[in-house]
This record gives structure tokens, C-alpha cells and sequence, in this order.
């Protein structure tokens, strides 16, 4: 029998607002632990939230970028568990009533485009985090507490790892666009969880599923599926039923293992947040903030290969992040050479990339000091070559190209009389090329090039070099 | 006559003639405290040295001043529900033993603002749950009127320090009756203020959406001078209203001509006290006199009020009261073993039974396959009583109705019928479940010679037109110059 992949996604994503979703506390990564709290966000007795509107407006963007339905009314609900992650011991969510609903996507695994339905995406509050590996015991850092998420929930239209990975890459890619969220994996600001079950290919019921949570990285989710799908096929090919189950993913070990069952769920009681007031949301507002979204990915890919004439291919990578297009669109604005500057972006930076571990928001190169460099390259002051390797100089030091090729003396030598003195001297000192060439072999001109270039330390244009070397030869052989 | 027995209103007029001092009021309350506290064990802690440098300032501000405002140097009790800055707010809990808020409840710091004198904390039921101020972890309070009798609750210690002269106001928070039960109870006025009023920011929650701050005061006037002062928006409290600041004391005075004060069967039903019946019937024939228009109301669906009430406010107080695990604040078991058992024995050892059983309710009400028989149908019968009181309003401006069934009764008497104990709630609890004003104002004895409160009742909003009415009565009858005779018993 034959298995296909029935898989639904929810994605955490944490919204790029200054403050916290109930307090004033801020929202940055990476601070000292339990310093950015607050009686609001520490759960103490008394305290009330009071809702961030910058959370109602990140939501309402980010649902118009991903196509949905934005809610006039919807409502926070209190979703009550006990974790020492949770200071209050309920979860402000959202449950019957959302603030976005249906929405759709269009994803592309290998040229085959697909549209993945979004069932709803609501707004709550992230948990803190717990420290095991102190000396202390179990610590509690509530910094991340507060910290506005919203919540994604596809519909299960996805059915291989490669599509759960486009339908996360292009989420990623379309909030990232329209700024609620920086969607940076490593510091969790984007978490999945995969629920996937096994089908009979062709058929429409589905199957038993498993949940899998907090996938921190597309590689995990990729590993994670292909080891579900894998465990269930084999538990189905034994004839065994699949347990409906959360479970939770090792990324070390590569394998998952069950964290609860159905029967050990948690009854989280959800109940209407009493301590805030439904949120009402007025046609013109949502209609101010869909006029301000920015151009999202699939429009600006139409429009490289519109205005600029790139290739499908070319408009697809250089749009597949903000951070990428605005660099582009930049350059262009400065030079306008779209496809050299694509060409740069796509081949030559992409290695610099991985070479440092860095990524595009975070290089010392701006778009003013490549336009540059290719100025340098078009007007033959320096080589293609050298400019690979004033790139790489940029890329260390951040220094101007300018400045590189001046300090580095790669500025190339197009001085016809220094360079005639030159090949000059060469073709003396070899008369066995010139006899070879004399006798109809053309590789000696390779040779001699190649000695004029390692005289010139490269400085030297190829192909000035290469018709005085000619010119010079001829004179030689009378 | 002492200081500490005058009121609000008349110490305000010595300050301004600078016949007295507030050192000297102060002093005569701390005198009072000194020598009736314990017997009624109103306040849980009393602060007398802050209360009297407190005092001081207050003094020399005014020295230098001509204008007073009405609560400057008027020394008051908080329940120990509000949170204080720097000082213990326990909730008469084990739970929150320890418990010294970084923060101050909003109308602390109103009070703050004022230039009260805060004397100390006052005693009240767990978390505010109960009827009676014996569910306190810490002390029982004594009725004034009878120190074999309860005060009433939630907000006992509030209403006993405003009976006994040891405050000359008090604030409690009434999420079923907590203010005006306790306030008839001890033959004070006591008002729980429209939802939405007063700030809720720093009150320690027992059921969000039906706890609402308010004043137990001495007179009719005096409970609309500290509503001067509580009123207001808070920002941080996203269910207080906004709306602009009225004067309460505004047309106080006017009285009752043409005013049409709805009388209810549904309030006059099965277990009422024959004496508590026929002081209403004499309160109504008061307004008659007073030239009110009586007219009969009637209501569909009042009989379903208090099982309504015990499954939300059972419902809310699991979840507020789910943040005491012993993890982060106040009281955690001395030995557990793991995670689940922390949470289990500070849970079990922390929390009082009445607690307890209230968080069971409301865990059961909200579980999976429950939730809609009761939660959602709670609820839903909120949305009809709601409707209810908004028909009766059609045709009354006010509703007049007994606070609680009966008299205080014995301490002890039901601390083992919690069903009962919940029945003297029956009359107050329909009032926070449709939001509205409701004021208890003393309107006589019973044979025992314990108060009888009535209860007044308005549309949203309608504080003013409660306090009008209140004051009619108040000024026709000598209803308060009836003081508790605990003085002479002491």
C-alpha cells in the first residue's frame, strides 16, 4: 500500500513590538535574566493587563499580508495550566474567537505551485523559560513572558517535508516583509509544530495524528517529518494503529518520542478573559492598514521581472527576503545595472555569506560600496577578478573599494607605453615563443600573457595586453 | 462626644475651623483601637506610629493652608485585599503570608493623594470569599452590636472598624454582597459602585468580572465623599470606565418627590426574617411620606442569581487563584517531592477550605464537558438577569430590597452549612451579576436589637440618584444616631 503525508502546521511567531502584549516591560532578546519584568508580567496579585494596541495592529497586518479575514470582533481567553514558566498560570489567548480567519498562501516545492489554506491566526502571550542546567536547581527566567506572539494554524494541506518547509519559508518571508516580526529562528522569535498523519495515497479521510512541538529550525522540521512519517508508515505496515499524541522532537538525537497521549492531555479551561474588554476592530482601520502593507514577495517578484528584466530565477532569489530586495532596489537606485547587480548578489555574496557566518542584515557592505565596486569593474579601472577579491576586502574590513584597490595597487595598468616597455622586455627574454608563434602555434600568446600578467601582478588588462603583445611579436618576426 | 465616634463630614468642618488637629483625630481613633479592637478584631495589623507621623505632615501642610479637602487628615482601614506599598497584604491568607506588594492598588493611591491616614488592614474572608469573616486564616471578627455574632462578609473588618469607631471610613470590595452585607450586618452604609467605577488595579482578584471596590462609611454624606475620591478612570485597569468626574455630594439633599422606587416580590421571598420584612415595609412607607412613588416590579429570572453567581465567581477565582503555586511569592510547603507535589501541598496546606472548595467548583465548571452545562450556562443567565434589571428599570428609578434575608447570626452558626451561608447572599449577588450600584443603609433593629439593612438599587450609573434616596431616609429617620452599644460593654 501506498502512504501519502497529511501534514497541518501552527506557527508561534513572536511580534516585533517594543513592549510586552500587557505591560510596558521591553520585548529585546538576549537581556540579563528576570530584568525585564514587572508586577504585570510576574503574575502578582492585583495586577491587570492592559492590552498592547501595537499587538492588535501587528496582527491585523500580518493576517491581511497572509490573506485572511480580519475579525471586527474577537476576544482574549485565559487558557489555564500550571507550569513555573507561567506566572499566572493561565496563557492570555485567543480560543472561539480569533482575530484573523482563512486565509490562503501560494507555496512552490520543485516548480510545482500548491496554495496552503490558513484556519486562523490569533494573538497571546509568550511564556518565560526555564534554566535546568544551574547548580541551583530549576530556575525561572521570565523575561520572554508577555512577549506578544501570534499563532498560526494551517489548514493540513501540506504533504511532504519540502512543502512544510516552503509554506514555513514563505510565512517567514511575507511577515518578515511586512515588519511585525524579525522571524529570527535562532532567538526563537519562530517556533513550528507539525501535526501529521498517514493516508492511503488517493484517499480523503484522514488519518490519526501526531503533534509534534517547538521545531526551532527548518532543518528540525525537515528531520522531524521525515522521522514521523517513516515511524508511522512502519507502525502502520505492523498493522498497529497511530496513538493520537503530542510528541516532542530531539534534535540531537534526531528522533522524537511521546510527550502525552490524548487521554493525558491537558484540559486547559479555557474561559473568556475577564480582565479585558473584546476587541472591536472598524472596518477603516483594518482598510488604513492594508492601503499602508508594503509590497509582499509575490508582487515584487512580478515587478523585478517587469522593470527589470531579470529572470524568474533572478526576481525569486533576490525577493526571498526584505533584507535582500531592499539591498537590491538600493543598488539599482544607484547604478542602474540590474542584472550585474543581481549577478553580484546571487553568486558572489552568497559564499562571503557562509564563509563568515553571517547573514545579509548584519554585513558590513551596503549597496552604495557594491555599486561602487561595479563601477570600478565596468570602467576597467580593476579587473572581474580583482574585484571578486576587493568584494572578499570589503566583506573583512569594511573598507570603500575605492580605498581597497588603491592600498592593494589592483588598479589595472591600461598605460599602453609602460606596459609596451614591459612586453617589450618579455618577448626579448623569450625567443623560443616567438619562433613558435613564427611557426604557426598560438599557444606561446597564452604564455607570454601569462608572463606579462605575473609581471604586472595581475594589473595589467588582459586585452590591451594581449594586442600589444601581438603588435610586438609581429615586430619581432620582421 | 469623642472625636473618633463623629464623621467624616463633621471632622472635616473642625479641621477647617482648626478647632481640632489631625493629630488629635488620630490619636482619638488609636484610643478607640486601643480600647475596642480586642473585642471586635476588626483589623488584621494596625499601624499607629505611621498613622500618627502621617498625621503630623498632614498638620503642617494645613497649618500654612485654608483649604482642606474632605478625607485630608481623616484616618481610614483598608481591606486586606488592596494592595500597599511596602506593607503586608496577606488577603487573610496563609497563602499570602509574607506577601509585601512593590505596588499600590489605585485607590490607595488616590487615598494617598488625598492626604488620608491609613490605620491598618482589616480583617476579612479569604480572598474575599465568604460571608461571615470567619473564613479568615488569621482572626474571627466580632459584631459590634453582639461579639457573639458575626459581622458579616466578605469585608467584616471593614464594616466593624466604621461600626466600632475605629475608622471614619473603610474600603472593601463586594463581589457578591462583601460590602453591603457586612455594612447591614453592622448597621453602617456600605456601596458597591457600578462595574467599572473604581480602578480594580491592586485589588487582589476573587472574581474579576464581578469585584468592584467601595465605601463603608458612617452617614449617607460621607459615603459620597470618598466616592468623590475613588471615582475615575484608571488607564491601567482596562475595565474602568471612562467617563467624567462627578460630584456625588451634588444635590444630595433634594429628596425623593416624584421619585419611583420599585418593590420587588422576588426580594421579599422564603426565608425572609419577619423583622427585616416589616422594617422594609416601614422604610417604603417612610418614602410614601417622603413623596416617592412606590410601584410594583417584577423579575423572570432572579431565582437563578446565586447558582449563577457560585459557578462564575467560582469559575474566575480558579483561574485568579491558580498563580498561588509557591514557586515565585508567599507560602510554599516546607517538603514536596518534585514539581507536582510543590504544587499540590502549598496548595493544599495554604489555602483555607472554603477556598478550596470554591476552586473545585470552578475547576469543574470550566472542564472539558462540563463547561457548557455550567460556566456557558451561567453566563447566559447573566445576559437574562441583565435584562431583567434593565425591564425593571423601564418602570423605577430605584429598587428597594432587604440586604440579606435575615439579621447577623452566631458565629459558628453556619460554618458547617456552606449552602446556607451562601443564602444570605441571595439578595446581594444579582446586583454584581448585572453590574449595577447597589448601596445597604441602615433602617432598623431587630428584637435582638441587631441592624437591619435595606438595600438600594439603580440602573449603571446611578449613584447619585442612590445616594439622594439614601439620604432621604437616612435624614428623616434617627436611624444613625443608633450606635453600637459595644462602648458600653467594654
Amino acid at each position: 500500500m501506498e502512504y501519502e503525508i497529511v501534514i497541518g502546521m501552527e506557527i508561534h511567531v513572536e511580534l516585533g513590538t517594543k513592549s510586552k502584549i500587557f505591560c510596558s516591560c521591553p520585548t529585546e532578546f538576549g537581556a540579563e535574566e528576570n530584568t525585564h519584568t514587572c508586577p504585570v508580567c510576574l503574575g502578582m496579585p492585583g495586577v491587570l493587563p492592559v492590552l498592547n494596541e501595537k499587538v492588535v495592529e501587528y496582527a491585523t497586518r500580518a493576517g491581511l499580508a497572509l490573506g485572511c479575514e480580519i475579525a471586527h470582533y474577537s476576544k482574549m481567553d485565559r487558557k489555564n495550566y500550571f507550569y513555573p514558566d507561567l506566572p499566572k498560570a493561565y496563557q492570555t489567548s485567543q480560543f472561539d474567537l480569533p482575530i484573523c480567519n482563512g486565509g490562503v498562501i501560494e507555496i512552490e516545492v520543485d516548480g510545482i505551485k500548491k496554495d496552503v489554506g490558513i484556519t486562523r491566526i490569533h494573538i497571546e502571550e509568550d511564556a518565560g523559560k526555564l534554566l535546568h542546567e544551574s547548580v541551583d536547581g530549576t530556575l525561572v527566567d521570565v523575561n520572554r513572558c508577555g512577549v506578544p506572539l501570534i499563532e498560526i494554524v494551517s489548514e493540513p494541506d501540506m504533504s511532504s517535508a519540502e512543502e512544510a518547509r516552503a509554506f514555513g519559508e514563505k510565512v517567514r518571508n511575507i511577515l518578515e516583509y511586512t515588519g511585525v516580526s524579525d522571524c529570527k529562528m535562532q532567538e526563537g522569535s519562530m517556533r513550528f509544530d507539525v501535526n501529521l498523519s498517514m493516508r492511503e495515497k488517493g484517499a480523503t479521510v484522514l488519518g490519526t495524528r501526531t503533534e509534534m512541538k517547538n521545531l526551532n529550525s527548518f532543518r528540525a522540521l525537515i528531520r522531524a517529518v521525515h522521522y514521523e512519517s517513516k515511524r508511522q508508515i512502519i507502525e502502520l505496515k505492523k498493522g498497529h494503529v497511530i496513538t493520537q499524541e503530542t510528541r516532542k522532537w530531539d534534535d540531537t538525537k534526531g528522533t522524537s518520542s511521546s510527550l502525552r497521549s490524548k487521554e493525558e492531555a491537558h484540559d486547559y479551561r479555557y474561559f473568556p478573559e475577564p480582565d479585558l474588554v473584546p476587541i472591536v476592530i472598524e472596518a477603516d482601520y483594518i482598510a488604513k492598514i492594508k492601503a499602508a502593507l508594503p509590497e509582499l514577495p509575490e508582487a515584487k517578484k512580478q515587478r523585478y521581472m517587469d522593470e527589470y528584466k531579470l529572470p524568474e530565477y533572478d526576481a525569486g532569489v533576490l525577493t526571498a527576503t526584505g533584507i535582500l530586495a531592499n539591498f537590491f532596489e538600493e543598488a539599482v537606485g544607484l547604478y542602474n545595472e540590474p542584472k550585474q547587480i543581481s549577478n553580484w548578489l546571487m553568486v558572489e555574496i552568497p559564499p562571503l555569506l557562509k564563509e563568515k557566518e553571517l547573514c545579509m542584515e548584519n554585513i558590513s557592505i551596503t549597496p552604495l560600496m557594491l555599486t561602487e565596486l561595479l563601477k570600478l569593474v565596468k570602467d576597467d579601472t580593476i579587473s572581474g577578478t580583482s574585484g571578486k577579491e576587493v568584494l572578499k576586502e570589503m566583506f573583512s574590513t569594511g573598507k570603500n573599494p575605492g580605498d581597497i584597490v588603491k592600498d592593494k595597487g589592483l588598479a589595472q595598468m591600461s598605460d599602453t607605453t609602460e606596459l609596451e616597455a614591459i612586453i617589450e622586455k618579455i618577448v626579448a627574454a623569450n625567443p623560443k615563443s616567438v619562433e613558435d608563434i613564427g611557426a604557426g602555434s598560438d599557444k606561446a600568446y597564452g604564455f607570454l600573457t601569462g608572463q606579462v600578467m605575473k609581471a604586472t601582478k595581475g594589473q595589467a588588462n588582459p586585452q590591451v595586453a594581449n594586442e600589444i603583445i601581438r603588435a610586438v611579436v609581429a615586430k619581432h618576426l620582421g | 462626644m469623642e472625636l473618633s465616634q463623629k464623621t467624616i463630614h463633621e471632622i472635616n468642618e473642625l479641621l477647617k475651623k482648626k478647632e481640632v488637629t489631625v493629630t488629635e483625630v488620630t490619636q482619638s481613633v488609636i484610643n478607640r483601637i486601643d480600647a475596642v479592637e480586642g473585642s471586635t478584631d476588626a483589623y488584621l495589623r494596625v499601624q499607629p506610629e505611621q498613622a500618627l507621623a502621617m498625621a503630623k505632615i498632614v498638620d503642617d501642610k494645613l497649618k500654612a493652608r485654608k483649604k482642606i479637602s474632605p478625607l485630608e487628615g481623616i484616618p481610614y482601614g483598608l481591606k486586606d485585599n488592596l494592595c500597599t506599598k511596602g506593607i503586608l497584604t496577606t488577603c487573610a491568607s496563609k497563602m499570602l503570608y509574607n506577601f509585601v506588594p512593590p505596588y499600590n492598588a489605585h485607590v490607595y493611591n488616590l487615598l494617598i493623594e488625598e492626604g488620608g491616614i491609613l490605620l491598618g488592614k482589616t480583617n476579612m474572608d479569604e480572598f474575599a470569599m465568604g460571608s461571615s469573616t470567619e473564613n479568615s486564616a488569621y482572626k474571627v471578627t466580632k459584631n459590634p452590636w453582639d461579639l457573639n455574632k458575626v459581622p458579616g462578609g466578605s469585608s467584616g473588618g471593614s464594616a466593624v472598624a466604621v461600626a466600632s469607631d475605629t475608622a471614619y471610613y473603610s474600603l472593601g470590595s463586594d463581589t457578591g454582597g462583601s460590602i453591603r452585607q457586612p455594612a447591614s450586618f453592622c448597621g453602617v452604609v456600605g456601596m458597591k459602585p457600578t462595574y467599572g467605577l473604581v480602578s480594580r488595579y491592586g485589588l487582589v482578584a476573587f472574581a474579576s468580572s464581578l469585584d468592584q471596590i467601595g465605601p463603608f462609611t458612617k452617614d449617607v454624606e460621607d459615603c459620597a465623599l470618598v466616592l468623590n475620591a475613588i471615582v475615575g478612570h484608571d488607564e491601567k485597569d482596562s475595565t474602568s470606565l471612562k467617563l467624567e468626574k462627578k460630584d456625588y455630594t451634588k444635590n444630595l439633599k433634594q429628596g425623593v418627590k416624584g421619585l419611583r422606587i420599585g418593590v420587588a416580590q422576588a426580594f421579599f421571598g422564603e426565608g425572609l426574617q419577619p423583622e427585616v420584612r416589616k422594617s422594609l415595609e416601614d422604610a417604603i412607607a417612610v418614602y410614601k411620606i417622603l413623596g416617592a412613588e412606590i410601584v410594583d416590579v417584577s423579575f423572570q429570572y432572579l431565582d437563578y442569581a446565586l447558582s449563577a453567581y457560585y459557578l462564575i465567581s467560582s469559575a474566575e477565582a480558579s483561574s485568579n487563584l491558580a498563580r498561588y503555586d509557591g514557586i515565585r511569592y508567599g507560602f510554599r510547603a516546607e517538603e514536596y517531592d518534585g514539581l507536582v507535589d510543590l504544587y499540590r501541598k502549598t496548595r493544599s496546606q495554604g489555602f483555607g477550605e472554603e477556598v478550596k472548595r470554591r476552586i473545585m467548583l470552578g475547576t469543574h465548571a470550566l472542564s472539558s464537558g462540563y463547561y457548557d452545562a455550567y460556566y456557558k450556562k451561567a453566563m447566559q443567565v447573566r445576559t437574562l438577569i441583565k435584562e431583567d434589571f434593565d425591564q425593571v428599570f423601564k418602570s423605577c428609578d430605584v429598587l428597594l430590597t432587604p440586604t440579606s434575608p435575615t439579621t447577623a447570626f452566631g458565629i459558628g452558626e453556619k460554618t458547617n452549612n456552606p449552602l446556607e451561608m451562601y443564602l444570605t447572599d441571595i439578595y446581594t449577588v444579582p446586583v454584581n451579576i448585572a453590574g449595577i450600584p447597589g448601596i445597604s443603609i441602615p433602617c432598623g433593629l431587630d428584637q435582638a436589637g441587631m441592624p437591619i439593612g435595606m438595600q438600594l438599587l439603580g440602573p449603571a450609573l446611578s449613584e447619585k440618584a442612590l445616594l439622594k434616596a439614601a439620604w432621604a431616609f437616612e435624614n428623616e429617620t434617627n436611624i444613625k444616631n443608633l450606635k453600637a452599644p459595644l462602648g458600653k460593654e467594654v
